[in-house]
């Protein structure tokens, strides 16, 4: 799950995490009134979406403005929010289509001396989190990865211990940090460790982390998602859900129990197991189709759930043929043969559908399916099964 | 010979007593597997499918012998129980609970490899020497016993795998789902390395999907160390990036665990790479062929 700005650094400055004074706020008037009461002479305003590149990114309506900027008034605050508030900001993360913003945060501007980059992720290979932390603030850190990986340095923690203090001061000096920034460097770097911790996060990643003109630390953005697998320790985070953020589809799959990402082609897919699925869709855009969907039914689905999934599937417009993909281990072939016959009379099906089913009971499955007299094109392995269906959609 | 499991192998299935732990005792019994013991705390005493259910794996392991566990509990408590079996000396741990939390994994990682015990998993399938023992969800009938091993990060598509290999009469040694998380307690490598061990063992299928970079290392490694025939196959190579596919470990992320690297990685190491999915019985034909010629 992902969050908002706003709402990472209300979880930093709770944690003692030094963050800019900020308002959150949803009309224009707010927007102005927060910039007298932060008191500066500057401010800054920026759309508050789940997708990075804002300060790049405009807004459809009004493409001179964008999702992060400098203002010197309440005026000009007003001014701004009302131009990003309902309006659809378009980023290099997300999409033509853009994401609207609903909030607006305003921040007291501060005094940047330097642009640092800090970032926490678990690292598989080491099967444990690890603190980044680069000079090239700003920048998009998979760009530095790749063409100045020497500028990127990297501390491995314990979860239960914490980042220990010469972590911290070794990374300053990695960073060519002043003396004076030392004690304030220890202090952020050690408190974003332990919040990455307490919360289950995935990823925090704060960039710019920047140091002041008086050389203390502090986090400008904050970035953070949280392993949904932690989900029922954290129950706090469950209201920091904003599901205008996500994409509908997936979210009533996810209410269904079922794995679900939207994609571009047309042609949809039902599978049982996450890479059987992925695997469907490869194969599908090998013989020349274009998957419409990764979907993962499930070791044990019922009824109610392939009903559902082909509810979801047929829902948009740009499906134009089904690809049912079934490997039965502990799944029965019968019980899903039986389940695609009461999803296909319930749903009512107006595009070619093609099975394939293998694994246990397939025999009596595959007859069932045949006696029912529904229009159903059978497969007998995944290359029929991808011939057939990317004939009948191109027919 | 095979690697892990065998006719001796003697499993405790922890979290018997659940209706998922029941019901997949049941069938490893039917399979054949010495499901000698089962632990639900609080319930020793029972007994579920004439197995008998102890409080504890120590008690199990001193009453039973048991060396091998199965674990169906409950995300929340999956740490803690593959913790008890290998405070227990339990040499393999299977986890099948899938939606661990990954910070559970870290803690429990750590305490594995300073152990003597194997982890398998968590959210795999678990793992299968046919005709000898089965331990976990993966359907017992479509493997035949022989000598192809079989290593992958998926569930479901190691079926498809193994049932091509048996289709066109390559029979398997041992066949290890080893987990769709982030973190699992055992690679490809550590597999690899068995497998090279293995005198039974002619040649291997490795099934990897996007995210990561263990089929990297793994491909680093077949190159340096693995004398036998590797045909391989990733999933994912239409998946976009930023998107959990599934699995919380199959997620391209920085532009890094796409298909086409590990693919390039692969080949590079001189593995057959298995361009469909449903060609995966064929390219381990091919390695193999190759060796031959």
């Amino acid at each position: 799950m992902k969050i908002h700005e706003f709402q990472a650094k209300q979880i930093l400055r709770d944690a003692g995490v030094a963050v800019p004074e900020s308002i959150v706020v949803q009309s224009p008037a707010a927007a102005g009134e927060a910039f007298t009461k932060l008191g500066g002479p500057l401010a800054v305003v920026k759309a508050q979406i789940h997708a990075g590149g804002r300060g790049k990114g405009t807004i459809k309506t009004h493409p001179e403005q964008h999702g992060v900027q400098l203002v010197k008034s309440a005026a000009e605050a007003e001014e701004v929010a009302g131009r990003l508030l309902g309006g659809e900001l378009v980023t290099i993360q997300t999409g033509p289509a853009g994401k609207m913003v609903n909030n607006v945060l305003v921040e007291a501007g501060c005094d940047i001396a330097r642009e640092l980059y800090l970032g926490i992720v678990v690292d598989r290979a080491a099967a444990g989190p690890v603190l980044m932390c680069s000079t090239e603030g700003g920048m998009e850190i998979e760009k530095v990865a790749a063409e100045t990986p020497e500028l990127i340095f990297k501390e491995p923690f314990d979860v239960d211990a914490g980042l220990q203090p010469f972590q911290a001061r070794k990374l300053a000096a990695q960073l060519k940090l002043d003396p004076s920034s030392l004690r304030s460097a220890v202090a952020i770097m050690q408190g974003l460790c332990r919040v990455f911790v307490a919360k289950d996060c995935s990823l925090l990643e704060i960039n710019p982390l920047v140091v002041t003109g008086d050389g203390s630390l502090m986090a400008l953005d904050a970035k953070m998602s949280f392993d949904d697998n932690a989900a029922f320790r954290q129950a706090d985070l469950a209201e920091l859900r904003d599901l205008s953020e996500e994409e509908p589809t997936e979210v009533r799959a996810g209410n269904a129990g079922l794995s679900y990402v939207q994609l571009d082609g047309n042609i949809g897919c039902l599978v049982n197991g996450a890479g059987l699925a992925m695997s469907t869709m490869d194969l599908i855009k090998l013989h020349g189709g274009e998957p419409a969907n990764f979907l993962d039914v499930g070791g044990g689905a019922n009824v109610e759930q392939v009903t559902e999934a082909f509810r979801i599937l047929l829902a948009g417009d740009s499906v134009q043929g089904v690809l049912v993909n079934i490997f039965g281990g502990i799944m029965r072939c019968t019980t899903i043969a039986n389940a695609i016959l009461e999803a296909y009379n319930s749903v009512g099906f107006n595009v070619p559908l093609v099975v394939r089913l293998e694994g246990t009971e397939v025999e009596e499955g595959r007859q069932i399916l045949e006696q029912s007299g529904v229009d159903i094109i059978t497969a007998s392995d995944l290359t029929d099964a991808a011939k057939k269906i990317t004939a009948a959609v191109a027919a | 010979m095979s690697i892990l499991i065998n006719k001796q192998t003697r499993v405790i299935c922890q979290g018997i007593t659940g209706s998922v732990g029941t019901f997949h005792t049941k069938g490893c019994l039917e399979y054949g597997t010495q499901v000698v013991a089962g632990c639900t705390p609080g319930k020793g005493g029972q007994s579920v499918e004439g197995v008998p259910v102890f409080n504890t794996v120590a008690e199990a392991v001193g009453e039973t012998g048991c060396d091998a566990s199965m674990i169906f509990v409950p995300p929340a408590f999956t740490a803690d129980a593959i913790l008890e079996a290998v405070d227990a000396g339990i040499g393999v741990i299977v986890a099948i609970t899938e939606g661990v939390p990954t910070l559970d994994m870290v803690r429990v990682f750590e305490k594995v490899k300073a152990s003597d015990s194997v982890l398998i998993g968590p959210n795999c399938p678990g793992l299968i020497t046919p005709e000898e023992c089965k331990i976990g969800i993966l359907p017992g009938y479509i493997h035949k016993k022989g000598s192809i091993g079989v290593i992958s990060r998926s569930g479901t598509l190691t079926y498809e795998a193994v049932w091509q290999l048996s289709n066109v009469g390559l029979g398997q040694s041992t066949c290890v789902g080893l987990g769709g998380d982030p973190i699992v307690g055992t690679s490809f490598i550590d597999l690899l390395e068995r497998f090279e061990a293995d005198g039974e063992t002619e040649g291997v299928v490795m099934i990897g999907e996007i995210g990561g970079t263990a089929e990297e290392e793994a491909a680093a490694y077949v190159q340096k160390h693995f004398s036998k025939p590797v045909a391989a196959f990733i999933a994912g190579r239409t998946a976009p990036p930023g998107k959990r596919m599934g699995h919380a470990g199959a997620i391209i992320s920085g532009g890094k665990g796409t298909a086409a690297e590990k693919v390039a990685a692969l080949e590079a190491a001189g593995i057959v790479v298995a361009e469909s999915p449903a060609d995966m019985g064929a390219a381990m034909q091919r390695a193999l062929g190759g060796v031959m010629a």
